[in-house]
């Protein structure tokens, strides 16, 4: 197959509201190679894009899972086989002991996953990407929100689907290069 | 926009968590200026110099630790905890408030955070290196600090897993950890802005470095919600877990003034209270000289003075509670020990802790002083004194009065305990100063959020019917 020129079409909007409009219509429209970008968080905008991933949370807690257990079992091995200290009969596995370490390994590789997996579902650190070769991009962690349909879409034609990004209310649309 | 009316007209409505008049675009520029502005202030020059003076006084007297070990302290036995762990345990619970800030509010949508939790963040960020360093320069060979971790060695053996202090080890390196991630993941958002806005090639490389070629995109954004409270709710158990196990060291060993059960939720009461003093400290004369009044508003100042309210009666109710169970208790011992603490060698630095941390937080019942801020800013830092004072009174007042009269001991720190301890400011300083310049302050996508829109707070989502095909 070969590579389109462009990148995509992007248009901009001025605020949230029109840019979740605009979403909404887009997938509507049958867009579904898409992105949505905007200088804050905004709610239901990832689902009006068609994203849906539940990964990271299921991330999270096996990586909890692992903490705790891996936490716990170092101390049991440490104390209770490798180098067993019998002091006054006391019991080697002294579990109550062991619990501050297990819950603070929980935590502490639950979180490491939490953040490297978001990074990672993310994709980032990514040094380049096409998007950033608009012009008008810098606003975007300003106070402007952008939608971008990428050329990779079947449903992508440069100028129907320019002449629909600017039936939405945008301010302008540009091309995005590679 | 139509304008909103700016006094606080009413009781029942509060004040608003930002100036009138601000949109998207001022908020981020107004931010953002102060970090790419090529005039440095007068007065981030004359402070830096200063916290870093001091900093070199921290090398000078950890080099001169190094070199002589830590007989250049005071500690003698039995009061071989001195000034390093006091330091150790006050660092450490002024890290608490910037975690308390930015995982516990935000669970509970205090959205009067947004202005305070980026630097409250990176104050906790701070303390804790601070506070990291001192058990390291206290264990006598500090280059032998990697013992304390488990790993295979050629003596086969293994940090005793059953000690508090090994508990310490992780709690507080865990702290350290997941502290800085909660941080750094903050100002991904906020430093793909600042790359934005540089017009200097050197800022655009290393601020472009740091964001990871971050573009805002919606599903990042949804994952990124998505660890960031899963973050905030990791850290929340962690906050308290960590006083308790730092107030473990005391409450396991078996010296009266230590031995006690009300020691945890005593001790992670009195690290909000001391943290919060510090956000105070330290937001008053930085709103003021960054002209940062519209965000770190008066409402936030007065709900941080709730807090420290509330948190410092916590704290007295401790100290009551000692007392009373001291005499109830009917052990002699523990009797002993509170009636050394209040009429013996230490009684000055005991009384003047419960008049810091229990007489003068009274004053903030009054909403005139919690308005006043100069009057809030001294009492910040008489409570931050105060709670120097009360790990003092914990530390060293417990081991100086043991058992056997015998084992009695007069301590005071040296003066390389006060350089060490002075040098550590320095230390906490300089990474603050060069914080305020060098990174956005306040957390600008956050701020963003807090804008009122036309039509209302957020963009709503409007409920759609996904069409296949």
């Amino acid at each position: 197959m070969k590579r389109h020129p462009l990148y995509g079409l992007m248009a901009e909007f001025e605020t949230a509201e029109a840019l979740m409009a605009a979403a909404h219509q887009a997938r509507e429209e049958g867009y579904r190679r898409m992105d949505a970008y905007s200088p804050l968080p905004v709610e239901g905008l990832a689902e009006a894009i068609g994203f849906h991933d539940r990964r990271l949370p299921v991330i999270v807690l096996i990586g909890g899972m692992v903490g705790c257990l891996g936490g716990y079992y170092l101390q049991y091995w440490c104390s209770a086989i490798s180098y067993p200290l019998n002091i006054g009969g006391r019991p080697l596995n002294s579990w109550p002991s062991f619990i501050p370490i297990t819950f603070e390994m929980t935590v502490l590789v639950a979180a490491l996953s939490a953040v490297l997996g978001m990074l990672a579902l993310n994709g980032l650190p990514m040094p380049y990407h096409p998007v950033f070769n608009s012009p008008r991009f810098v606003l975007a962690t300003r106070d402007r929100f952008f939608l971008c349909i990428e050329a990779r879409d079947p449903k992508f034609d440069k100028e129907r689907t320019r002449t629909f990004l600017a039936g939405l209310h945008a301010r302008g649309v540009t091309e995005v290069t590679r | 926009m139509a304008p909103e009316p700016l006094q606080k007209s009413s009781n029942l409505e509060p004040a608003p968590l930002i100036g009138p008049g601000y949109s998207y675009a001022t908020v981020t520029d107004k931010i953002s200026s102060i970090v790419l502005t090529q005039k440095t202030p007068r007065s981030w020059i004359f402070g830096f110099a200063v916290a870093f003076f001091l900093l070199m006084v921290l090398m000078f007297a950890v080099g001169r630790l190094f070199l002589y070990g830590v007989g250049i302290w005071g500690i003698e036995i039995p009061v071989g905890w001195g000034w390093a762990i006091v330091n150790f345990v006050w660092w450490v619970g002024i890290a608490h408030a910037g975690t308390l800030i930015s995982a516990i509010l935000l669970l509970m949508h205090q959205e009067w955070r947004t202005s305070i939790n980026r630097f409250a963040e990176a104050m906790t960020l701070f303390a804790v290196s601070c506070a990291g360093m001192f058990p390291l320069l206290h264990l006598g060979r500090p280059w032998m600090f990697y013992w304390l971790f488990p790993y295979p060695n050629t003596m086969k053996v293994w940090p005793q897993f059953r000690s508090p202090l090994i508990w310490d080890v992780f709690a507080v390196s865990t702290y350290a950890t997941v502290s800085l991630m909660f941080w750094y993941i903050g100002l991904i958002p906020d430093l793909a802005t600042i790359r934005d806005r540089s017009k200097r090639r050197v800022g655009q490389k290393i601020y472009g470095i740091l964001a990871m070629g971050w573009r805002g995109s919606a599903a990042h954004w949804k994952r990124y919600e998505t660890a960031y409270l899963l973050l905030a709710g990791l850290a929340t158990p962690l906050v308290v877990s960590v006083h308790s196990v730092v107030s473990f060291d005391f409450a396991v060993g078996i010296v009266p003034g230590w031995h006690s059960t009300i020691f945890p939720p005593y001790f992670v009461a009195g690290a909000i209270y001391s943290g919060f003093a510090m956000v105070l400290t330290i937001s008053i004369p930085v709103r003021k000289i960054y002209r940062l009044e519209d965000f770190i508003t008066e409402r936030h100042l007065d709900n941080m003075a709730k807090i420290l309210l509330a948190t410092g009666m916590i704290v007295g109710y401790g100290y009551i509670m000692e007392t009373f169970m001291a005499y109830y208790s009917g052990n002699q011992y523990d009797k002993f020990m509170i009636i050394a603490r209040m009429t013996g060698p230490y009684m000055k630095y005991y009384w003047l802790l419960i008049f810091c941390n229990m007489v003068v937080p009274q004053f903030l019942w009054s909403s005139r002083v919690r308005a006043n801020v100069i009057g809030l800013w001294v009492i910040s830092i008489l409570v931050n004194i105060g709670m120097w004072l009360e790990r003092y009174v914990i530390v060293v007042a417990s081991l100086a009065r043991d058992y056997m009269p015998t084992m009695w001991y007069r301590y005071s720190g040296t003066a390389w305990d006060v350089a060490t301890y002075v040098g550590s400011i320095g230390l906490f300083l300089t990474l603050l100063f060069l914080f305020l310049r060098y990174l956005p302050m306040i957390s600008i996508f956050e701020l963003r959020q807090l804008v009122p829109t036309e039509s209302g707070k957020a963009a709503p989502g409007t409920p759609h019917a996904p069409v296949e095909g």
